[in-house]
């Protein structure tokens, strides 16, 4: 219900802010076309509307599942994003792959060995995946990978393959794999030094609570006392934060997409505010906020998973 | 007294910090025999919790046990490996702490965390593990122990939570448990059951107990000796009822002043002037001095143990209340 809510808000805002940025006319039509066939277009879109009855008929075919053509590719806006879509879901669940696989094993080393030579390592390492300029890091890894030892192409997808015969990957092929590793690492490079972070700061401070030294009091295996206790308590705000971080993964991937040409929605945004396409600009977004919805609920199921009390308080409520 | 099960000879345990040593425990001796048990009483900061934790071989850097010999059952406990001494963990000494809101993992359920305890040490079946650590919880007077087993600390009530970490103390039968504080954070009428069940519990499984506590009333109905800490050092021991009804030594007799039912009605509460010192270098000589109210030029040099008044009973000062007669 809440949900519903925010799409509507969000829908609304989107579409008053894209008519203000400017108008598509202009970029769409050639300029020399008479006045004729310029208002031929204008009405051929629905541009000759007021805002208001314009955001009326985008409203209901919403509700359809239609949301709108595009200006420049006469193709439904929702069509061309889906088509763009698993691009980008592979390359940030790559990202988020790296991040999640390297971050919580170096954050927990860096927790339990704070003072010494590698956790300190880990942490300046860390500052500088936060301060970095992720395009500048991009064009970096191009330079050295790419130009300087060529071991890995700079651009574009690669040959994709189905998988379970729906979905375009790249992944599933060496080729593929070598052109999915620079935008992977470089997208995950950010979320990789906050979940070190991240994990190092619960680490420290599970560390020093009483359960940790009642469970070695117990004369458990330090293997347990940390892999059990430890991590079962700091996954708690980490889940959380992967599950948000995920999210913005697939919304930011823009920059990423951009050096690195990876043809995803990132890129798509980019190519359709250049010629104002509103109906792909809004169908973008709306698409983005129902991702970051949906991801929320289930962080929030995964949450009570890990949290007994959480449970509680759900079925008492 | 038989052959006792822990003696500690000159236990040190020092921090080093920044700022300098830390004496946490500075020459600590004791020894406590099978089905004794034995008060540790002092202030906060005293070094009762951190000489049970040296025991425990659970000193956090960057303290260190620096000297002493610990030796449990014939083990000498510094000898051992890092591995060695937590098989001894939990098998052969338990401890159990201060706030049973906190000793718990949250996350786990009770039968996981009981379960592992039994695993650390025993090769035996999940099921019979499962057996063992329902039994303990009916041990310690906990209805219902199946469903109990399958509850999250959370679940719990303060004082079902500390009979759980005593049941989970006693799941190995250790020959030592240390209890530090384990009533403290509790209501009285429960500490008054806890007490009761720690007491019947150590008579029947025959295991010496160390009971870390401020409260001299709690030492008073279970102790069979007391030792009094001050400033990381044992400053009295001796039989409870010797120490705590004829102390031979300054502070012991403030301590004992300062508990509110020993005083009279209508006067002010009696209490003991001035702050524990920092340990952080402490000067040569008698720590207690600046706030004894007999001190005099003998106390600036470190006095030691002498016997005094009852059977056993020893005062660390150069001006006992009591002497030997």
């Amino acid at each position: 219900m809440q949900s519903v809510v925010v799409l509507f808000v969000m829908s609304l805002l989107v579409f008053v802010g894209v008519y203000a940025i400017g108008n598509p006319i202009d970029i769409l039509i050639n300029p020399q076309a008479d006045q004729i066939d310029r208002e031929r277009a204008i009405a051929a879109l629905g541009l000759d509307k007021p805002l208001w009855e314009q955001y009326l008929v985008f409203l209901k075919g919403a509700l359809t599942g239609d949301l709108g053509r595009s200006f420049v590719h006469a193709t439904p806006a929702l069509g061309l994003i889906l088509t763009r879509m698993p691009a980008t879901m592979e390359l940030a669940i790559a990202a988020m792959l790296i991040a999640v696989v390297l971050g919580i094993p170096l954050g927990l080393w860096a927790g339990l060995k704070p003072n010494g030579v590698a956790g300190r390592t880990i942490m300046a390492g860390s500052i500088l995946g936060f301060s970095l300029p992720t395009f500048w890091v991009g064009l970096m890894l191009i330079m050295v990978f790419s130009v300087m030892l060529g071991w890995l192409p700079s651009n574009g997808r690669g040959p994709t393959m189905l998988l379970f015969g729906l979905v375009p990957v790249s992944f599933l092929s060496w080729e593929g794999l070598s052109h999915l590793v620079l935008p992977a690492t470089n997208l995950a490079l950010f979320k990789l030094a906050l979940l070190i972070r991240l994990t190092r700061a619960g680490t420290r401070e599970s560390l020093l609570q009483d359960y940790v030294k009642f469970a070695r009091a117990k004369g458990l295996s330090n293997a347990r006392v940390i892999g059990v206790h430890v991590l079962r308590n700091i996954m708690i705000p980490i889940v959380t934060v992967i599950g948000l971080e995920f999210g913005s993964v697939i919304a930011f991937a823009i920059v990423t997409e951009s050096v690195f040409a990876w043809p995803g929605m990132g890129k798509l945004l980019i190519d359709s505010i250049n010629l104002l396409d509103r109906p792909v600009i809004v169908a973008y977004l709306l698409v983005i906020v129902t991702l970051f919805i949906v991801i929320n609920l289930v962080v929030d199921v995964l949450y009570s998973a890990l949290d007994p009390r959480v449970r509680l308080a759900e079925a008492k409520g | 007294m038989a052959a006792p099960v822990l003696t500690v000879e000159g236990l040190r345990t020092h921090f080093f910090t920044k700022a300098g040593v830390v004496k946490a425990v500075d020459d600590v001796s004791f020894a406590v025999g099978r089905g004794e048990v034995l008060g540790l009483v002092g202030e906060s900061g005293s070094g009762k919790s951190m000489t049970g934790y040296s025991l425990m071989g659970l000193v956090d850097p960057p303290g260190r046990i620096v000297a002493g010999r610990l030796v449990l059952d014939g083990i000498d406990l510094r000898a051992l490996s890092a591995e060695e001494l937590r098989q001894m963990r939990g098998n052969r000494m338990a401890m159990i702490f201060q706030d049973p809101m906190m000793t718990l993992n949250p996350v786990l359920r009770i039968d996981v965390q009981m379960i592992e305890a039994i695993l650390a040490h025993d090769r035996v079946s999940r099921a019979s593990a499962r057996a063992r650590a329902r039994e303990a919880l009916v041990k310690v007077g906990i209805p219902s122990p199946d469903e109990r087993l399958d509850a999250y600390p959370h679940q719990f009530s303060g004082g079902m939570r500390q009979r759980v970490a005593i049941a989970i103390a006693l799941l190995n039968s250790p020959d030592l448990i240390i209890a530090d504080e384990p009533t403290t954070a509790l209501d009285v009428t429960i500490q008054g059951q806890i007490l009761y069940e720690m007491q019947k519990l150590t008579r029947e499984t025959g295991a010496a107990l160390i009971w870390i506590t401020h409260d001299l009333s709690v030492i008073a109905g279970l102790a069979d000796r007391v030792c009094v800490m001050y400033a990381g050092r044992i400053v009295e021991e001796g039989g409870c009822e010797d120490v705590l009804g004829r102390p031979a030594h300054p502070y012991t007799q403030g301590l004992l002043d300062s508990v509110p039912a020993n005083n009279e009605r209508g006067q002010r509460l009696r209490q003991i002037p001035g702050m524990t010192p920092s340990l952080l270098e402490l000067p040569e000589g008698c720590p207690f001095r600046e706030r004894c109210g007999y001190a005099t030029a003998a106390c600036d040099a470190s006095p030691g143990m002498r016997a005094a008044g009852g059977p056993g009973q020893q005062v660390r000062c150069f001006h006992p209340l009591i002497t030997l007669f």
